[in-house]
């Protein structure tokens, strides 16, 4: 008798089925891994490099040829110039070969001892070329009738230029002068301070009013939908075009919210709102707030409306006051979800880039880690330090995530 | 807190807030809408408030003569509503507003509520209606200003802006030369052309967003495979990661590559951003589905990929339609990467012509006429298809 065992490992069908998940997969892995995971990576690699703006283009040789005298009939006399430079002013290039075709009907009266000549092909050694070197070669040649003929442009087939440069982006050269220079002194606490200062006060400011919200429009009444969609538009309108007018509503000269304070008597002198150093910083956590209420209020109302009515009526017989209903029979069930928004917005907020670079520009104390990236890689010019920057924002990603997932993981088995 | 639940105590409360949230609201209606100086009187507010809210305890014909009397006292210079020089008409109508909300909203709050001991029940109701009241108000305002700023603005000239910020007054007689700045938008600014980019660069996001998401999020949901779960994960994860670190090596990528300054450049970095989050949208409504309607295609001979073209989208076409219209969301407001990506005018998508209006060489409301430009055809799109973009924006990412 035999003794049947269950089999093992996965059957024709399921490895089939796996070969075609993937294959329906590659594209989107593909993708996500040139633009998300090679990205990530070179953040990682440029962050330990010297590299500056002005390093993203390597150094090059330039040539450029044209011909001087005016032949007229075969048999004159010409001169070929190709002018030579570095387009670096500091960078060494080695090795440095010129290539050139020359048309038809050229003969040379007298070689440059660095070139060769083989048949119509140029090719001239020119050795290495120090930051800033600027040369000339000039070949006298005498023109035949072929050449006039062609039309007497030198200029039809263009000179080649090739050299060895160092490109600080590939080479083996690492430094952490990048990290030592973002942590160092008060500012990256200070900038680590706002941001910590935004993202909290972001995040909580958003879910209470969008909680508030939710409340407001979780009852049936005609405009309901009309001011369920008013009340969207500030998420759904491009960052662009709200930040510009709450520039505008806020300007401290011709604005219309100081005209109005200053006309009600609030206040005795206009407020520069986005000027000052703790104002600015509580407005652009107010416009993150305003313009993200919306998303937590949708997502609040949904889970109001998909809480049974029972549970209330139950407790209408038992007696229960209003605010005791929302305490201790709604709030419960809106937990979760709560508590999911906001693990989600704080990581949201805290990658924020766009607001606060549109409001303010990361002036008047108000910036954070991701304008500090910008800040570093285009207004300092030193890419380095950006992508610095930039890997300490990811680590705190990680850290956030890793959060995310435990909580997530228990409250809706992802 | 027995005391603030006697009804005169509570009535009186309330009707003080109340008035004072219904004049501000009517001075700061009345000052955008005239330019004229209206305040709300603090000190007036409350004593009118809490007169009426008594009143109002006494149910709704006994509020008609205080009603009257706010209204009366306000033209004669004592009411919640303190008027600089307006016209007449603009001042009558805000006293008759004031007196009139006033009234009626209180009327509504206090409506069980008695002259007497209030139980626990009627009061907390009275307050509900209150904050229900103040929060429409609130949020209604918040939302609206900021547009109403913006179109407004763009409708206007520098000179009379700065005259009056508050006035926001059309003169009609103008006719279609209120349209002005937009008209020079588009003949000197070249704002067709972005218009035609935008909507260009963004439909296309959309098409190549679901041809990547659909079969991936398909193998997702449906498929058992080895690593699902942490797949799952992972496109969360990637989700998460914040534009500005992508978008350092990006824009060095595409400046060696010479990709910077190209649309061909936008339209391949755009979806990318796009495919985690439409994938995940799509895997969850995948899941949704009831699989049995696929077996039973797998049984009559239907393969896999004839399953999902025949069966699974016709089925999930309302969850096409969110996922589309939230990667045209994104794709239209995206701002950050054609502003480091693009510097040449003649590509340049809307968010990106606008930020180049913002100079001091430009006047303001072309500055403004820009972003109703850009703000107008989503915000159409998404009244239109409201009930996607809700559905397609919830059931996304969490569920229940």
């Amino acid at each position: 008798m035999t003794v049947s065992t269950p089999p093992t490992g996965a059957g024709p069908l399921a490895r089939r089925e796996a070969r075609l998940a993937w294959g329906l997969l590659a594209p989107t892995l593909l993708a996500v891994s040139l633009v998300v995971i090679l990205p990530l990576l070179a953040v990682f690699w440029i962050s330990f490099k010297p590299v500056g703006l002005a390093d993203l283009r390597p150094p090059a040789p330039v040539v450029r040829e044209d011909l001087r005298g005016k032949p007229q009939t075969a048999g004159d006399e010409a001169t070929i110039r190709y002018r030579l430079r570095n387009s670096s002013q500091d960078k060494v290039i080695s090795g440095v070969v010129l290539t050139d075709t020359w048309p038809e009907g050229l003969a040379p009266v007298a070689l440059d001892p660095r070139c060769t000549l083989n048949g119509e092909a140029l090719r001239c050694d020119l050795g290495d070329w120090e930051g800033g070197f600027r040369d000339e070669i000039r070949l006298d040649v005498t023109v035949g009738q072929a050449f006039l003929d062609a039309g007497g442009d030198v200029d039809d087939t263009e000179a080649a230029i090739a050299g060895n440069a160092e490109n600080i982006l590939t080479n083996a050269s690492f430094t952490l002068e990048n990290f030592t220079r973002i942590f160092d002194g008060a500012q990256f606490w200070s900038v680590f301070g706002v941001t910590i200062f935004y993202t909290v006060f972001g995040t909580v400011g958003a879910l209470v009013m969008g909680l508030f919200a939710a409340m407001l429009l979780n009852r049936s009444f005609r405009g309901q939908g009309f001011l369920r969609g008013l009340y969207l538009f500030p998420y759904v309108a491009p960052v662009i075009a709200v930040a510009f007018s709450w520039i505008l509503l806020f300007d401290p000269f011709s604005g219309s919210a100081n005209a109005l304070l200053l006309q009600m008597g609030v206040t005795q002198q206009s407020i520069n709102f986005f000027g000052e150093r703790p104002l600015a910083l509580i407005m652009v956590t107010l416009f993150e707030i305003w313009r993200y209420f919306p998303l937590s209020f949708l997502f609040i109302l949904a889970r109001m409306q998909s809480i049974d009515t029972d549970m209330y009526e139950a407790a209408d017989m038992d007696g229960a006051s209003p605010f005791q209903k929302f305490w201790y029979l709604s709030m419960p069930q809106l937990l979760g979800i709560l508590s999911v928004l906001f693990l989600l917005r704080f990581i949201w907020t805290f990658n924020k880039f766009d607001d606060i670079f549109l409001l303010t520009g990361g002036n008047a104390g108000t910036r954070t880690l991701t304008v500090n990236v910008y800040e570093q890689a285009f207004a300092v010019s030193n890419i380095g330090a950006g992508a610095a920057v930039a890997v300490v924002i990811f680590s705190c990603l990680l850290v956030f995530s890793f959060f995310f997932f435990k909580f997530m993981s228990k409250e809706e088995g992802l | 807190m027995s005391l603030m639940r006697n009804g005169y105590v509570t009535g009186a409360v309330l009707g003080a807030l109340w008035c004072f949230v219904i004049a501000v609201t009517v001075a700061v209606c009345l000052s955008f809408a005239t330019g004229a100086a209206f305040r709300p009187s603090i000190g007036w507010s409350v004593l009118w408030g809490a007169g009426l809210g008594v009143a109002a305890l006494r149910g709704w014909r006994v509020l008609l003569g205080p009603m009257v009397a706010v209204c009366v006292a306000g033209l004669v210079g004592f009411g919640p509503l303190v008027v600089g020089d307006a016209p007449m008409l603009a001042e009558v109508l805000g006293h008759a507003a004031v007196a009139g909300f006033a009234a009626l909203g209180l009327s509504m709050i206090l409506e069980e509520a008695e002259p007497a001991a209030l139980t626990r029940h009627v009061y907390e109701e009275a307050v509900i209606r209150f904050l229900t009241g103040f929060g429409y108000i609130f949020f209604t305002a918040i939302v609206v200003i900021p547009f109403y700023v913006m179109v407004m603005t763009s409708l206007k000239n520098q000179a009379e802006l700065l005259q009056n910020p508050l006035d926001f007054s059309l003169d009609l007689s103008k006719g279609a030369g209120l349209l002005r700045s937009y008209f020079e938008l588009f003949s000197q600014f070249n704002f067709g052309s972005y218009l035609w980019t935008s909507f260009f660069v963004s439909v296309l996001t959309v098409f190549i967003t679901l041809a990547f998401a659909i079969p991936g999020a398909y193998a997702v949901a449906r498929l058992r495979f080895k690593g699902r779960a942490a797949f799952s994960r992972s496109i969360l994860l990637i989700y998460m990661v914040p534009m500005i670190v992508l978008a350092l090596p990006i824009y060095i990528g595409f400046s060696m590559t010479g990709l910077r300054n190209t649309i061909l450049g936008i339209v391949m970095i755009y979806p990318v951003t796009t495919i985690p989050v439409a994938l995940y949208m799509l895997q969850g409504y995948f899941r949704g589905l009831p699989s049995e309607v696929e077996e039973a295609g797998l049984m009559d001979g239907l393969s896999r990929l004839a399953v999902i073209w025949k069966i699974t989208l016709p089925l999930s076409l309302p969850a096409l339609a969110s996922v589309s219209l939230y990667v045209f969301m994104i794709a239209w407001n995206e701002f950050l990467l054609a502003f480091m990506l693009l510097d040449d005018p003649s590509k340049f998508t809307l968010t990106r012509g606008i930020s180049s209006l913002n100079s001091s060489e430009v006047p303001r409301q072309h500055l403004m006429a820009g972003s109703v430009i850009a703000t107008v055809p989503i915000m159409a799109l998404f009244l239109g298809l409201e009930r996607f973009m809700t559905k397609g924006l919830t059931a996304g990412s969490v569920k229940g």
